[in-house]
């Protein structure tokens, strides 16, 4: 996709990064790194709260699509809580609290993300204000108006 | 000698666009008075020949790697297969640039040669525009991405393409998408030109039509292309990211998707004429939007990206140019056009509206996560926006307008009664029902997943209603397009919704004959062994697959490292059946296991109907290629009959001299013949 | 003309407005931690080499400020910084390194090539202390003051023009 030309492009101008994470492979990687928790549930509930966070060495990958160290790492964080019996909220707020909320997907209603969530629903006023203009006049097949110039 | 001969014909065209330009503005003016004006066609079409020869000579000095070339020498590698030398003269930001020019003058070209029906003065408009539009291109491609810049000195060896990128998916997703992106110019163009010239008629919809459905068949197959390359080639059976740079494909899409539906009421019924133009305006900001937020790096991430600011800036003052302009005309023009005719909400109109408003909603939300990002990190704060946000926030407007897009078929054109079609509306509420009735007994799923399963179920059947109880041989066409798409959708709906809520994942060490289980698949690991490419090295598992007792089938997923530039990337091996896919990676060396074997990382998928995702993408496309044959051929009929009753006219002229058969259909084009439009 | 038809451009407008301002910005590309002035985490690493003492929170707790150095063998950039650590450890600054997912030999092999600066090395080998405080990449560099509160993040490598920064930070953590 598009975004495998970016990352391209993104991998000339940074031959270092691309080389680290090339001999960084020579080290084991985290137990729960790519080892599911043996019960289901857990795992579903990690695997939810995996696909939400976003891996902070990758390009626009949460840590569940990456093969980034890094993100094995943040795996296993997530699935050890898990496993000890943190909430995946908990885990969230645990990692909102060390890189704010660039290292989570889901934004939350925030001083910062305001925003993002007043204006779907200023949308939907308006989109109802549109329908309702445009289509609420039952019947109103009136005179056509001509080509005003 | 090649990079000369392309440099010389970028900048020929570049002249040539000046002259479309202002030849174009002449006939604007003066109409065909202006004996300036005749110039602007063959500018249009020299132009299109020598772009595109442009652009196949730096094909070729892809093809033979000529290291003279800067952009050769940066991106190219003699040790590469020839196809992915090919493919790499749009893997990088200065061809794929050229590409992209070559596609705009191509439209260009094809719209100046083939385009008769549209009144002089407004065509002159269209070709003004056109040609403005490309001039800018040409100079940002020219000024700042020269892509024959020599190399003082050529290179000994190439730099290699990105190894994500020598796949076949570059051969078919880049090309395809930028035909896409480049074609709704022409949608633009015919739009200033008609608000311009205040031609915002039936006619210019019919002319509009086929170029806004022919850019959105190659975007919709693009998209497609690319969703399934990322799925496959990066290794963890993700299809769709939301990341900005798939989002910038997506919403040219969703614009263009809103247009053709827009333009098919003012084609039929003369209404939506302003909201017709916004959209057209609105398809192509799109595209070049697109463009910017990939090429200036405003909104890549983490990973240091080369970015140039002049190139950001340079297509900043583009948009601003373009963008900017059109909705500046647009703001001062648009009064003055009015809405056309009017309609009730239960009618074919109606729910088209419903559906515009929706889809661009969906665009306003896309476009606010995009963007978003970009807003706060003014203010020094870094947010993600991911899919826990568009899946829902899209989901608060996809839903509705799915529930209208199965009903609106339907509906009769101008007004209709709701009660004619109750049976209709009774199966599909009881076929929603029921599939989130039985979904909800079998498990627990999230919301989202299993409304989508009830809705592409429904959606699926009511693509099919509107052949009820017509005969089926004479359904026009363009409606079995209709139909066609309608039915994709449904059908990539399912597969979404299927994959999202079904999928089962299998993570495990394995040793040479261990096995593991997923959703009734055993996969047995039957070794791994050391492989080699012409650039690159692997180790490659070999597999055995089964279902059941079936007989098992060998995979053979690869861990390859390529040398130049130096990159590790996963090879998936994927099992199709027609109930899913089972999708295989093989990861790192995992240590040891007891008896002292080495143990290898394996990723193992069911992913349930998950090739519905792309057949129902591809079932998109063909019904919008139907959709224009059949508009064509309706067309081409069209012509004939007017022709031959221009004949008989004259004929008749000649028969009865001097008496006064006022052509009311003989005057030009097909204004005249009144046939309905086919339903869509 | 109608006030409603100048909405797309407005939105325009603001649109090319923050998009030419942010082309005027450096680009953000770090993630700087949320951490600075939190007090650093409880952890206790092992020894990344033999013949070092391993690192723990305790370990910043009393005396002068210190500063906490996130590297690896592996990593480019660390060679680049290591002469500037070096010149650290001259004006007498103690810096406790974390050797990120790193083998002994490796890190043994780095110190001897390119000058040990270090005091105490611990092992971070499954990145549990960056993700602590919000270290998002190798190298990073904090000031850690005596009361064991982090005070100050330097992303990327050590440079000459960061030494003279660094001193300051580390004085104004007295």
């Amino acid at each position: 996709m598009m975004r495998l030309i970016l990352a391209a492009l993104a991998l000339f101008a940074a031959p270092i990064v691309s080389q680290s994470v090339y001999a960084q492979q020579a080290m084991p990687p985290a137990p729960y790194a790519y080892v599911q928790l043996e019960d289901p549930a857990l795992e579903a509930e990690a695997a939810a709260l995996m696909e939400t966070l976003r891996c902070l060495k990758c390009q626009s990958q949460s840590i569940n699509d990456s093969d980034a160290p890094m993100a094995g790492d943040m795996r296993h964080q997530v699935r050890s809580r898990i496993l000890a019996g943190e909430s995946p909220a908990q885990i969230r707020s645990w990692l909102v609290e060390r890189y704010g909320d660039y290292v989570s997907y889901e934004p939350e209603v925030s001083s910062t993300t305001w925003p993002l969530f007043a204006i779907p629903l200023l949308l939907l006023c308006v989109v109802g204000l549109v329908l309702l203009r445009r289509l609420g006049k039952r019947r109103s097949d009136g005179p056509v108006s001509g080509e005003a110039s | 000698m090649i990079a000369e001969l392309g440099l010389a014909a970028l900048w020929l065209s570049t002249a040539l666009a000046v002259l479309q330009m202002v030849s174009g503005a002449m006939g604007m003016r003066d109409g065909a008075n202006s004996p300036f004006a005749i110039y602007a066609r063959p500018a249009a079409v020299v132009q299109a020949f020598l772009a595109v020869l442009a652009f196949f000579l730096l094909l070729y000095a892809f093809a033979v790697t000529d290291l003279s070339i800067k952009l050769v020498a940066t991106n190219s590698h003699s040790a590469k297969p020839l196809i992915y030398k090919l493919t790499g003269t749009w893997g990088n930001h200065e061809g794929s640039m050229l590409l992209w020019v070559g596609v705009l003058a191509l439209s260009g070209g094809l719209l100046a040669g083939m385009e008769r029906r549209l009144p002089e003065k407004t065509m002159s408009a269209t070709l003004a525009v056109q040609g403005f539009v490309a001039l800018g291109f040409y100079a940002f491609l020219l000024l700042s991405s020269n892509p024959f810049e020599r190399l003082p000195i050529p290179a000994v060896e190439g730099g290699g393409l990105n190894p994500l990128l020598q796949d076949i998916g570059l051969a078919i997703h880049p090309p395809t998408l930028y035909i896409g992106y480049v074609g709704l110019s022409v949608a633009f163009s015919l739009a200033m030109g008609a608000l311009i010239t205040r031609q915002v008629t039936p006619d210019f919809a019919k002319v509009l039509r086929p170029w806004v459905l022919g850019a959105w068949v190659f975007l919709t197959f693009g998209i497609t292309a690319g969703s399934y390359w990322a799925y496959y080639e990066l290794g963890w059976g993700g299809w769709w990211f939301w990341d900005p740079v798939e989002n910038a494909s997506l919403m040219p899409w969703l614009a263009a998707t809103a247009l053709l539906h827009s333009v098919s009421v003012l084609a039929a019924r003369d209404a939506l004429r302003t909201w017709t133009i916004m959209l057209g305006v609105l398809a192509f900001s799109m595209s070049m939007l697109g463009t910017f937020l990939v090429r200036s790096g405003v909104l890549t991430s983490v990973h240091a990206f080369a970015v140039d600011p002049e190139r950001g800036s340079f297509i900043l003052a583009l948009l601003g140019l373009y963008i900017g302009g059109a909705l500046v005309i647009f703001a001062l023009r648009a009064g003055s056009i009015s809405e056309g005719k009017r309609f009730t909400v239960t009618s074919r109109e109606g729910a088209l509206v419903f559906n515009n408003v929706m889809l661009s909603a969906i665009l306003a939300i896309v476009l606010l996560g995009t963007l978003y990002p970009l807003l706060t990190e003014a203010f020094d704060v870094r947010v993600s926006v991911g899919p826990p946000y568009f899946n829902p926030a899209g989901a608060i407007f996809a839903i509705p307008m799915f529930v209208v897009m199965a009903i609106g078929p339907l509906l009769r054109w101008k007004d209709d009664k709701p009660a004619r079609i109750q049976f209709e509306l009774a199966l599909l509420a009881s076929v929603v029902i029921a599939v989130i009735a039985l979904v909800a007994i079998f498990g627990d799923y999230s919301i989202l997943a299993v409304l989508g399963l009830a809705l592409s179920i429904a959606l699926a059947i009511a693509a099919l209603l509107p052949l009820r109880g017509r005969n089926i041989r004479r359904v026009p066409v363009a409606t079995w397009g209709m139909i066609c798409a309608h039915f994709g959708i449904a059908v990539a709906l399912f597969g979404m919704a299927s994959e999202s809520a079904f999928t089962s994942e299998k993570l495990a060490a394995v040793a040479p004959g261990d096995t593991v289980e997923v959703a009734g698949w055993n996969i047995q690991m039957e070794s791994v062994d050391p492989v080699a490419g012409p650039n690159w090295t692997a180790i490659e598992a070999r597999i055995l697959a089964a279902r059941g007792d079936e007989e098992p089938t060998i995979l053979a997923p690869q861990s390859r490292n390529f040398w130049s530039p130096p990159q590790p990337t996963s090879e998936s091996a994927l099992i199709t059946r027609w109930d899913g896919q089972l999708y295989v990676v093989i990861g790192d060396q995992a240590g040891t296991d007891a008896n002292g074997n080495n143990r290898w990382q394996l990723r193992v998928w069911w992913k349930p109907f998950v090739t519905f995702i792309w057949y129902g993408g591809l079932l998109v496309a063909f019904g919008g290629i139907l959709s224009i044959a059949g508009r064509v051929r309706v067309d081409l009929k069209r012509r004939k009959a007017v022709e031959m009753g221009k004949e008989r006219r004259e004929d008749m002229d000649a028969l009865a001299e001097g008496d006064a058969i006022d052509g009311k259909g003989g005057t030009g084009g097909n204004t005249s013949a009144a046939e309905p439009e086919p339903a869509e | 003309m109608r006030p409603i038809y100048l909405i797309p451009l407005a939105l325009f407008l603001f649109f090319a407005g923050v998009a030419g301002y942010q082309l005027t910005q450096p680009k953000m590309q770090t993630i700087p931690s949320q951490m600075i002035e939190e007090p650093l985490p409880e952890f206790s690493l092992a020894p990344a080499l033999e013949n070092m003492p391993g690192a723990s929170r305790s370990d910043f707790i009393g005396g002068e400020p210190r500063l906490l150095n996130i590297w690896a063998s592996w990593c480019l950039p660390c060679i680049a910084e290591a002469p500037h650590l070096e010149r650290l450890k001259e004006e007498g600054v103690e810096i406790i390194g974390i050797a990120v997912r790193d083998r002994p030999e490796a890190v043994a092999d780095f110190l001897n090539r390119y000058g040990n600066p270090y005091t105490r090395v611990g092992a971070d080998d499954i990145s549990a202390l960056m993700l602590e405080i919000g270290a998002s990449g190798v190298p990073e560099t904090y000031v850690i003051d005596a009361q064991g509160n982090i005070r100050y993040q330097h992303i990327g490598d050590v440079r000459a023009n960061t030494v003279p920064l660094l001193l300051e930070q580390l004085e104004n953590a007295r």
